[in-house]
């Protein structure tokens, strides 16, 4: 299994396409940045247009409030939605790429069961969802503590208001991308999946994406039919439970509880709930690339 | 005879004595609760106007429906007449609007320009003033202040304005009662709803949010716990500036 | 000599069209194996099952003794193939595409091992290219050389002229001979060149849609029931006017140039060159071809495409 994990991630790495989406998101990040940099004052007083009313926001505040983990938040709120089409380029490509290219028939003719070539696939992708996101959490969460410094950070929910102090923050980031990894790790099973039934890797790659948007639009309506029948179950509903780990309780007083989070038995819910739908996405596809023809 | 002889005029002087001192007391007495509104502000500010600056620190509590934020470390500057700051060193608070209310001293700077209204006492037996601004057009409508006549320390207070609707000041003395200045504010406030789409804000539902009843109570409140004042040792005007 | 593969029974449907149907094979040891059919007859099905990419529907396969089901690894560590194109990595290098797939079948090979097989084929100089910018010849030959990587013993090759020139055709069968010959490796091989397999093969199976037709040494099977007899003589037209007049009229297949050809039963070949003679024909040359085509066509039984041509 060691040698078979090797030689996938070898090709993952060997090809120029791989890179396309550490690109992307050095890109988008440092274009985040850049922009909060220069005018981070307007995002800032459009999230605080609401209250400040009641409030006096200082320059002061606001320049302490857009500080690194404020960057980093908001960074992940948007790439955590891109991230999946970058995991699907890789993953969709696992076994379709390998029809394709005519190579899975020939690496099949070698004496490796399919089941150990699907894992031996499928750690592969879940090595390089990992090193997309430990890429992410440098550029987001080093960079921008580096580039904007740090202080409390302030979360901005639709009806309240979280505020963490600036020492109790960090291990919620780690906790955060722990997270994220395994519920990357869900898309790139479905591209797995969806990559068996292909011989072609575009059309994973699309499907794959295509699942995503529309059950992330689905987890984001309120429709009271859809919350109690089907969201619960989407495993976008899922995904963003990350962000979990920065909603704090409070005491009668309002006062925030250091080290704590909010609904913690919810996070864990979302986690067993990602991760089953992994088992059920691997599971599925090796029990049918197992009794695949191989026609390619 | 001889029990009618003791009540003799020793005794006689001595229930007098009693009698015209408890006369007297009452005199005083009367004529200390007929000290007029007026007399007690001007009281009040004789004591306040012993402070020409002070800079505190404390700890500052923010209670708002929505938010739920650490206790915070804080100074608060003030300088005679009427500018106040709080400040959070190196970390983000959430300072109300009209954080300037919090002292007293506001009042007493403009006192000319308010009818004052006896209003007698509450039942905590407190001395209950009210302010009446003589400007129609001024953004305080009415401010009534809770007296402690016995220190001459304002206890309570209640401004409404026309923009930020009522304050509540409510203040707890200590050692720095001589100065008028409290151990402990509770500055209650006005809050607009808060409520951004999730759109922008892309929640996580942890089903924690439901609680939507909670969020109609539009009053927010900051307690600031002092642990010390420096009295009258001078304070820069640029601490005020932005 | 034991039977290196015995297929029994072989079937497979694919939506309800029977692909392979009731196939029974055996290839010897050490023999190079022959593999013919038209396109659809199902070779290439055939091959998959051996190298289980595909399912039989039902059937048995051994090899080397083995249930093929039961036993896959350890059989396919002594397999080496190719199947239709042999595509690598075009993104590696030739170097990488072999050290990879040795990896896979369990050979622990240094790259000198390697340079050393990739040498056998002349890829040695190229070593360090990325496949993309190989001729087709050169992925045909870098094809083989990752079939050998891992030494086999038994050697499946579908298809592995392809797209070359006649040179790379030439070292592609001098190669499967040395293999057969000299190592007395057991390759069955698949092609369309059915001149070439003339040359190759030891044993043949011939399969017509997805049943077998015949199946047996080719010294025991390839004595056609017709031949073609080559008459080269200096008057042709002279020639061919006196054997249009007689018996032999029917024997004629084609004229061209200064020859004759005949298409006519083996043992009639004596009666054929009696008359010849009698006949007062110059012959200048006079040979029997015992074409493969022929036979291969006499007995698929495929609608022809284009009519032959006749001159």
């Amino acid at each position: 299994m060691w040698n078979l994990l090797r030689i996938e991630l070898f090709k993952i790495f060997k090809r120029p396409r791989t890179y396309i989406a550490f690109g992307a998101i050095a890109i988008i990040v440092f274009l985040f940045q850049i922009a909060l940099w220069f005018d981070g004052k307007t995002y800032v007083d459009l999230i605080l247009s609401n209250i400040d009313a009641s409030f006096d926001f200082t320059d002061q505040f606001k320049h302490r409030l857009l500080n690194g983990y404020f960057v980093c938040f908001a960074i992940l709120n948007i790439l955590l939605i891109q991230m999946p089409l970058l995991v699907a380029l890789v993953s969709g490509d696992a076994i379709a790429g390998e029809a394709n290219m005519g190579t899975l028939r020939l690496s099949l003719t070698r004496p490796v069961s399919r089941t150990q070539y699907m894992v031996g696939k499928f750690l592969a992708s879940l090595i390089y969802t990992v090193s997309l996101l430990l890429f992410l959490a440098v550029l987001a969460l080093f960079g921008s503590m580096a580039i904007f410094g740090t202080n409390d950070l302030i979360v901005f929910r639709s009806t309240s208001i979280h505020q963490m102090s600036v020492d109790d923050v960090f291990w919620r980031y780690l906790a955060a991308f722990a997270f994220a990894t395994v519920a990357l790790t869900t898309v790139a099973s479905l591209a797995f999946l969806l990559s068996v039934f292909a011989e072609n890797a575009i059309g994973p790659i699309i499907a794959t994406m295509s699942i995503v948007i529309v059950f992330t639009i689905l987890s984001e309506m309120n429709i009271p039919l859809y919350d109690r029948t089907i969201k619960p179950y989407l495993f976008t509903t899922h995904m963003v439970a990350w962000k979990g780990f920065f909603y704090v309780k409070a005491d009668a007083e309002g006062t925030t509880l250091r080290g704590s989070i909010e609904n913690l038995p919810a996070i864990l819910r979302s986690l067993a709930i990602l991760c089953i739908y992994i088992f059920l996405f691997t599971g599925t596809a090796i029990w049918v690339f197992r009794e695949k023809d191989i026609l390619s | 005879m001889k029990q009618l002889k003791l009540f003799t005029i020793g005794h006689q002087r001595i229930f007098c004595k009693h009698f015209f001192a408890s006369i007297i007391l009452l005199y005083v007495s009367n004529f200390a609760f007929s000290q007029t509104a007026e007399e007690v502000l001007q009281k009040v500010k004789m004591k306040l106007e012993k402070v020409n600056d002070y800079e505190a620190n404390g700890k500052m509590k923010t209670n708002v429906a929505f938010i739920k934020a650490p206790v915070a470390n804080i100074k608060v500057y003030y300088k005679k007449p009427n500018k106040l700051r709080i400040v959070n060193q190196n970390g983000i608070s959430f300072i109300p609007k009209g954080s300037v209310n919090i002292s007293a001293n506001n009042v007493f700077a403009n006192m000319e320009q308010y009818d004052i209204i006896d209003a007698g006492r509450d039942s905590a037996g407190l001395r209950v003033i009210r302010l009446l601004p003589k400007d129609d057009t001024a953004d305080v409508v009415l401010s009534t202040l809770y007296v402690d006549q016995k220190n001459m320390l304002i206890k309570k207070s209640k401004t409404t304005t026309r923009e930020n609707g009522t304050y509540e000041l409510e203040m707890n003395y200590g050692k720095y009662s001589d100065y008028g200045l409290p151990d402990q504010i509770i500055f209650s406030f006005n809050t607009k709803d808060y409520k951004l789409p999730k759109g922008i804000t892309l929640d996580y539902d942890d089903g924690t949010e439901k609680n939507i009843d909670k969020l109609k109570d539009k009053k927010g409140r900051v307690e600031i716990i002092y642990s010390s004042y420096r009295i009258n040792e001078g304070i820069d005007d640029k601490v005020f500036g932005q | 000599m034991p039977d290196i593969i015995i297929a029994s029974h072989l079937f497979k449907h694919f939506n309800n069209i029977a692909a392979v149907d009731d196939l029974s094979f055996s290839v010897p040891e050490g023999k190079i194996y022959g593999f013919l059919g038209q396109n659809g007859a199902g070779k290439s099905t055939t091959i998959r099952m051996l190298l289980t990419l595909v399912e039989p529907s039902a059937g048995e396969i051994k090899i080397f003794g083995l249930d093929l089901k039961r036993h896959r690894n350890e059989i396919l560590r002594r397999v080496g193939a190719i199947i239709e194109r042999p595509d690598t990595y075009k993104y590696l290098t030739a170097l990488e595409n072999v050290r990879m797939f040795a990896t896979l079948s369990g050979a622990r090979l240094s790259d000198r091992q390697i340079l050393h097989q990739l040498e056998k084929v002349g890829l040695a100089a190229r070593a360090k290219d990325k496949v993309k910018t190989y001729s087709q010849g050169m992925k045909q030959r870098l094809g083989i050389a990752i079939a050998l990587v891992n030494d086999p013993e038994l050697i499946i090759l579908d298809e592995p002229m392809n797209g070359l020139d006649p040179q790379g055709i030439a070292d592609v069968r001098n190669l499967i001979l040395t293999l057969g010959r000299d190592m007395k490796k057991t390759l069955v091989v698949s092609s369309h060149l059915l001149s070439e397999m003339e040359l190759m093969a030891d044993s043949m199976l011939i399969i017509d849609k997805g049943k077998k037709v015949v199946e047996g040494e080719m010294t025991a099977l390839f004595h056609p029931a017709e031949t073609m007899v080559d008459l080269q003589t200096n008057s042709v037209e002279a020639a061919f006017e006196k054997l249009v007049q007689t018996n032999l009229n029917k024997f004629i297949f084609n004229k061209k140039g200064d020859h004759i050809l005949f298409r006519i039963h083996r043992n009639e070949v004596p009666a054929l060159i009696k008359q010849l003679v009698q006949m007062d024909i110059e012959i200048v040359s006079l040979f029997s071809k015992h074409s493969l085509e022929n036979y291969f066509l006499s007995l698929t039984t495929e609608n022809q495409h284009v009519e032959s041509f006749k001159d």
